[in-house]
């Protein structure tokens, strides 16, 4: 019933607006069945919440004819996800989100897939990276913690992480680099349980999303001591006593040469056409209008640059060179 | 002493939100859905939650989330339909409940079974409940003590609480123990990021699901136990008898004590971050060197279903404490509802208390009421659910194939899982037929892989030292009770023979 | 445990499938070994290796396997497996699943699914076509609205339903 009430309502929308615009270039495409988003993580992490507040806000405002389906393919750090969609050339109705592990699982895994065998939509987002350490640490600014570190030997500080040989802990060997010392590095399963460890004293500092952390933050448990951007985040709103997240300053300025943000973006199979990849790009224009996901950007302290076609694919070009680079480096790459 | 007089008048005012008409019906709604997603295995609790999520969006947070948990409550008590009538459990802690659950419904008794399992979970969610409502706060300190050492010291308590109580020769339960272990590591180490025993084959990215190997050796391997009976086997087993509950309830209270400890382990495992199915296997075994009948375990002993049941829904309820007051979700489900209070602007960690009381006391409100909203519903059903062994072996053994191919394809979304499954099937059959004992390889595929990351992180912090889970008095005294645990048919033995020899003289 | 209820009849040997399984699980653990040594099973700085736990219980399968084939040669030499009469009877059961759970990948799982229970339900239980046809057709439709309707879950589907449109 409910179904057939919400395809009515879609049949009526999408005849308005080929009603309504009349011009050549508008005989769009539409999704004619649910359309699968593809999750390359976990059950409630970051990307999942991601792909299901979409998933809500689309079905919400009767943004599309038909449903959209989330569904978790996190096997192998998100390369079963990737692998699917690959194969999966020319489909339409399949969608995937990503994280940095488009880009980490490949080189770290040896699992043969890259940015390129995909069709990049859009960019939704970037996710921010925050250091922080626990508010009963005796450090208030990123200056005196770096300089704690600096002089005590090697691995004495702990940092903990999501997964292994992933943004993490890419950003964990940048900091590395730029102090001249060696952290130990602990790789949790989600952000969630590294911000509680972080609270519970287990490790020293985290660089977790500020999504991850901001109840921690807000419950005086955590402190932010910078963030991982090339400037301030620009939200105002009050959280901590005085403290916003603008008030956290950048690392660079704190002396910590690091910046790095993750991407929240959507890719399609190989070979689909230009028309169905407008579809979608239209599709999230239109989701980053609803005052559901202006919540959620505000919430999480995301970084809302937003970008699709040449643009898209040129940051994504960059920052491929980039992570290979930086993982390189750390001696991440897969040795086979 | 103020505090609780606070916490009270809230709860009192939650009572007044969670029992307005429209969040009684949807609790109602939620726990019939939940029985489903419990019942269909594979889908599974926090595939239930994350499905319907979206749907909630439109509500008011309170009313949203009485309907997302009275769905996880719900597929708590689904998960034990499956597990007693056809061997097949849902979800990890429902593993224990199968133990003697199907052997009870074997023998003509699923009713009484799924009686004492509906009752059990109601009583161990129950006393989950009151000790949230009482000391929250403070229990909620109590997990940030756990770090990877700690957790490693309760899978290693939960592992030796558990083993050393199969009748079979030691080499088997050894084999079988150890393939879990093996099956368990397959896929991507969390540790050091690396592909192993994959040997390049894709579909084994995603390693061996515990559900894919539960769904084939218990599931299919049984249908084929049967087959071998011939196909008049089933059909005639059971009796429809509408009193089987009052029948049931009369003959329970004479394991108060089970119940109690069973409830007090799963209240300990679900607020530290070990969570449900360790502590239905830790009840179970505990009862079994504990009980009387500890013999008979196995043969479809009631005190074997009321254990394990009890403890996982305790453990399953005080999960969502952890959740709630730190933000660490305690079980994935938990993890799942975690992300859907997010979405709603609900920031769950150590202000959630104080900023949204009334969202929290209406929230534990809800669990009271849905609770028992839930004992009654299911409770109705005992007669219906038992009366599906009725049907013809022919009909059902067909439909549960298809059952058990759809929940091995819904883990993961992979064809490749439903071939696994069929593997998982003739393996179990045969294992059984070799007198191979199969909860140690269940047991070690669901904990295998934390118990292995926990002890690896332990040992990254420590530099290498074993020393770390020695190295305060809660890990100490969790690793002690391990060992006692583990030990305990030896220390058992060695009192037995004293007893025996200072007796002799006398 | 059931083995040796129904007394005279003949079939395999329980000793020849006691050592067949042991054996089985001994190749398991040698391939589990293989893998742990390919990412390597040593004890670096900061902790053991990716290989290190399942290198040593690849080792404990073996070891032990090597202990059950000893024990299952010990084995009563007259015991049964199973009677013949009674494997039939489970082959009948598993070569149609088989033959469904290998059909699954091609065809989805609707289009088997039907197929299975009809087969079952008439080889097997001598049902009627009506009633058969009605279960075979019902449980599959049951599962499509509750899951893909309902619950949105896709289930694999094959080329009959690509046709259909579904």
């Amino acid at each position: 019933m409910k179904h057939l009430h919400a395809l009515g309502l879609g049949a009526v929308t999408a005849l308005g607006m080929t009603a309504l615009s009349m011009l050549p270039a508008a005989a769009a495409w539409e999704p004619t069945k649910p359309v699968e988003f593809i999750v390359p993580a976990g059950t409630g992490g970051g990307a999942d919440q991601m792909a299901r507040t979409l998933q809500g806000i689309i079905a919400k405002h009767d943004l599309m004819s038909t449903q959209l389906v989330v569904i978790n393919k996190s096997g192998g750090a998100g390369g079963e996800g990737f692998l699917d969609v690959k194969s999966n050339k020319g489909n339409p109705h399949k969608i995937v989100i990503s994280l940095s592990n488009l880009f980490t699982t490949p080189l770290a895994t040896g699992i043969p897939f890259n940015w390129k065998d995909l069709t990049p939509v859009a960019m939704l987002a970037l996710d921010e990276f925050v250091l922080w350490v626990n508010a009963q640490e005796p450090y208030k600014t990123a200056q005196e913690y770096e300089a704690a570190i600096k002089a005590a030997p090697d691995n004495t500080f702990k940092m903990g992480g999501t997964g292994s040989k992933q943004e993490d802990q890419i950003i964990t060997v940048a900091i590395q680099k730029a102090l001249g010392k060696k952290l130990t590095y602990i790789p949790y399963k989600g952000g969630g349980e590294v911000a509680v460890q972080l609270v519970g004293g287990h490790i020293n500092s985290s660089v977790n999303n500020p999504i991850e952390a901001v109840s921690q933050w807000r419950g005086d448990k955590v402190r932010p001591l910078c963030v991982f951007d090339s400037k301030p985040l620009p939200y105002t709103d009050k959280i901590q006593g005085d403290m916003s997240w603008s008030s956290v300053p950048t690392c660079k300025s704190a002396g910590l040469d690091v910046e790095y943000l993750m991407l929240r973006g959507v890719f399609m199979p190989p070979g689909v056409s230009q028309e169905q990849v407008d579809y979608f790009v239209e599709l999230f224009k239109k989701v980053r209008e609803t005052p559901e996901w202006k919540q959620l950007m505000k919430d999480g302290a995301f970084n809302q640059t937003f970008m699709a076609g040449d643009e898209f694919k040129a940051w994504l070009d960059q920052a491929e060179t980039t992570h290979k680079g930086l993982m390189q480096e750390a001696g991440f790459i897969a040795g086979n | 002493m103020n505090m609780i007089a606070e916490n009270f008048t809230y709860l009192y005012h939650g009572f007044g939100i969670a029992s307005d008409p429209f969040n009684i019906l949807l609790m109602a709604i939620g726990i019939l859905l939940g029985v489903i997603i419990g019942v269909l295995p594979g889908l599974g609790g926090a595939n239930g939650v994350a499905i319907l999520l979206p749907l909630t969006f439109s509500m008011s947070p309170t009313s949203a989330i009485i309907l997302l948990t009275c769905i996880y409550w719900g597929a708590l008590f689904g998960g034990a339909i499956t597990s007693v009538l056809f061997n097949i459990p849902g979800e990890p802690w429902s593993v224990a409940t199968t133990f003697d659950g199907h052997p009870m419904a074997r023998s003509g008794r699923a009713g009484e079974a799924l009686t004492a399992a509906f009752t059990s979970s109601f009583i161990g969610a129950f006393f989950a409940i009151v000790m949230i409502t009482l000391i929250a706060p403070l229990v909620a300190q109590f997990a940030l003590q756990f770090g990877p050492a700690e957790k490693f010291a309760v899978y290693f308590l939960a592992f030796a609480s558990f083993v050393g109580m199969s009748k079979e020769a030691p080499a088997k339960t050894i084999v079988s123990m150890m393939i879990g272990f093996a099956l368990a590591a397959v896929g991507l180490d969390m540790v050091t990021g690396q592909l192993r025993l994959t040997f390049g084959i894709t579909e084994l990215l995603n390693g061996f699901d515990f559900l894919i190997a539960v769904i084939g050796l218990f599931g299919i391997g049984e249908i084929l136990l049967t087959m071998e009976e011939g196909l008049e086997f089933r059909g005639k087993a059971a009796k429809i008898d509408p009193k089987v509950v009052w029948k049931t309830w009369k003959t329970l209270p004479k394991f108060w004590a089970t119940s109690l400890r069973s409830c007090v382990i799963g209240c300990w495992m679900g607020i530290t971050p070990a969570g449900a199915t360790p502590a239905s296997f830790m009840a179970y075994g505990i009862a079994k060197r504990v009980s009387k009948n500890g013999k008979n375990f196995g043969n479809g002993e009631i005190e074997g279903v009321v254990a394990p049941e009890t403890a996982a829904h305790a453990a399953g309820t005080a999960a969502m404490l952890p959740m709630l007051a730190l933000g660490v979700p305690g079980s994935p489900t938990a993890a799942v509802l975690l992300g859907g209070l997010l979405i709603w602007g609900l920031q769950p960690g150590p202000m959630l208390f104080v900023e949204q009381a009334e969202f929290v006391w209406g929230l534990i409100a809800s669990m009271y009421l849905g609770n028992i909203v839930g004992l009654i519903l299911v409770l109705t059903t005992v007669p219906l659910f038992a009366s599906i062994l009725r049907i013809p072996f022919s009909i059902i053994a067909p439909v549960i194939l298809v059952i058990c191919a759809i929940g091995a394809y819904t883990v993961n979304n992979n064809v490749f899982d439903v071939l696994m499954m069929m593997v998982f099937g003739v393996l179990g059959y045969l294992l059984k037929k070799t007198n191979y004992p199969l909860a140690p390889l269940v047991l070690a595929i669901v904990l295998g892989d934390s118990a292995e990351e926990a002890f690896r992180q332990s040992l990254l912090g420590s530099g290498g030292s074993i020393a770390v889970f020695w190295s305060n008095p809660l890990v100490s005294s969790i690793m002690g009770l391990g060992l006692v645990a583990g030990l305990w048919p030896l220390i058992a033995m060695g009192f037995s023979k004293l007893r025996g020899s200072s007796a002799q003289p006398a | 445990m059931e083995q040796s209820h129904h007394g005279a009849g003949s079939g395999p040997k329980q000793r020849v499938v006691e050592v067949g399984t042991a054996l089985l699980t001994m190749l398991f653990g040698l391939i589990v070994i293989y893998g742990s040594v390919l990412v390597g099973y040593g004890w670096s700085s900061d902790g053991p290796q990716a290989g290190f736990f399942p290198f040593y219980v690849g080792l404990i399968i073996c070891l032990c396997s090597l202990i059950n084939v000893v024990l299952g040669l010990r084995e009563d030499p007259e015991a049964i497996f199973a009677e013949y009469s009674q494997l039939r009877q489970v082959l009948k059961v598993l070569i149609p699943a088989c033959i469904y759970v290998a059909l699954v990948p091609e065809f989805g799982i609707y289009v088997p699914s039907v197929a299975l229970i009809l087969v079952f339900m008439i080889w097997l239980g001598k049902y009627r076509w009506p009633l058969s046809l009605a279960v075979a057709f019902g449980v599959p439709a049951f599962f499509y609205i509750t899951l893909e309707r309902w619950f949105l879950i896709p289930l694999p589907k094959g080329p009959i339903e690509a046709m259909l449109g579904l």
